[in-house]
């Protein structure tokens, strides 16, 4: 980063460290709680229903929603035990 | 139905009361009845902004509560006949403010005949910022051009599209971005963030740039709306924003720094 500075000539600007920063943060913070309120009750619900049939724990299913340009990717995750 | 226009940021100190004050004005001053309502529970300042301090006699609080009439309570803008300001209650808290007494005024509003109902939001997350975001139709999220501002935006823009009535309806509030203490030359030197970073990180349509500009605080010195004073760029960039929010289409002005040639002065160019 020093090299490339020192050929363009040019320092990056506390304005653009502001941009930088704002924009991992906010994508981060955005998953959190951008997320539809629907999420916890689809996770409760799918894990009743895997239930049924095989015997896991709360915690071997996960659900996640995530953005991928202008689609959503909801990741259904259920880690069934081994026999 | 009037339309519920609520001006919110997250951050405190950003301008909202500023904003709502202004926005008010220019509405009213476009021909709209208008009422502007300060959600500030126990900290109210939208009176001072407007000058109507010392006419407050009864508050929203005490409206909500059955101890007054909207009439009662409303105070009529001496300036505009189109204008009035509803105080919030500088003594209850801010629990106060259900969402069955916030909806049975803004109704009252409505059949009042106001057109336009902007909403001053407190700070924060708490129930007064939630209360009049609720409502909304259109948002104004004013933010500054600085980091902590920014991320707080992005935080209510969030709440507005999970937590309003329009979006529990599955529908969707109106957002419109209006940044505040804007200093072109700043800008164009890098140390702060211009308004198209806003943009981007925030994806929201820009509605207007207000200027850092020593007409804010003389405004409020002196308990009138910096819109109202037309020889100053705060004053004709919030006009521009009102204009624009009304449909009008405005180019940008004093978003770039002064530093221009004689000539193109005198031709006009530029600002």
């Amino acid at each position: 980063m020093a090299l490339f500075g020192l050929f363009s000539g040019k320092k990056k600007t506390t304005a653009a460290a502001a941009k930088e920063r704002l924009q991992i943060l906010i994508s981060h913070e955005r998953q959190n709680w951008r997320g539809p309120d629907f999420l916890p009750d689809l996770q409760r619900d799918i894990l009743d229903v895997v239930k049924k049939y095989v015997a896991i724990r709360d915690d071997h299913v996960s659900v996640r929603l995530d953005r991928a340009g202008d689609a959503s990717v909801l990741e259904l995750n259920v880690t069934l035990p081994e026999k | 139905m009037a339309t519920v226009v609520t001006v919110t940021s997250g951050k405190g100190g950003v301008g909202k009361t500023t904003t709502s004050a202004a926005i008010a004005v220019g509405l009213a001053q476009a021909g709209h009845r208008t009422a502007v309502i300060d959600f500030d529970v126990g900290l109210r300042n939208l009176d001072l902004i407007t000058g109507v301090e010392r006419r407050v006699v009864f508050d929203f609080v005490n409206v909500i509560s059955g101890e007054a009439t909207l009439n009662q309570a409303l105070i009529q803008d001496k300036r505009l006949e189109n204008l009035s300001i509803l105080a919030a209650s500088q003594t209850k808290d801010k629990d106060a403010l259900t969402e069955e007494g916030v909806g049975q005024v803004l109704d009252e509003l409505s059949e009042l005949g106001f057109e336009y109902i902007v909403c001053d939001s407190p700070a924060g997350i708490e129930r007064g910022a939630i209360m009049a975001l609720h409502f909304a139709d259109h948002a104004v999220i004013v933010t500054n051009p600085e980091v902590s501002s920014v991320r707080d935006s992005d935080r209510i823009l969030g709440i507005l599209q999970s937590k309003s009535k329009r979006a529990k309806e599955g529908g969707k509030v109106y957002e419109h971005l209006l940044i505040t203490r804007y200093d072109p030359v700043r800008v164009e030197k890098g140390e702060m963030l211009s308004k198209e970073d806003v943009c981007d990180i925030l994806a929201v349509k820009l509605i207007g740039v207000i200027p850092e500009s020593k007409a804010v605080l003389k405004a409020s010195n002196t308990g009138v709306p910096v819109i109202l004073d037309e020889d100053s760029d705060a004053g004709l960039a919030y006009s521009d924003s009102v204009a624009r929010f009304l449909g009008e289409d405005r180019p940008m002005r004093f978003v770039t720094s002064r530093k221009q040639g004689l000539l193109s002065r005198i031709l006009g160019g530029g600002d």
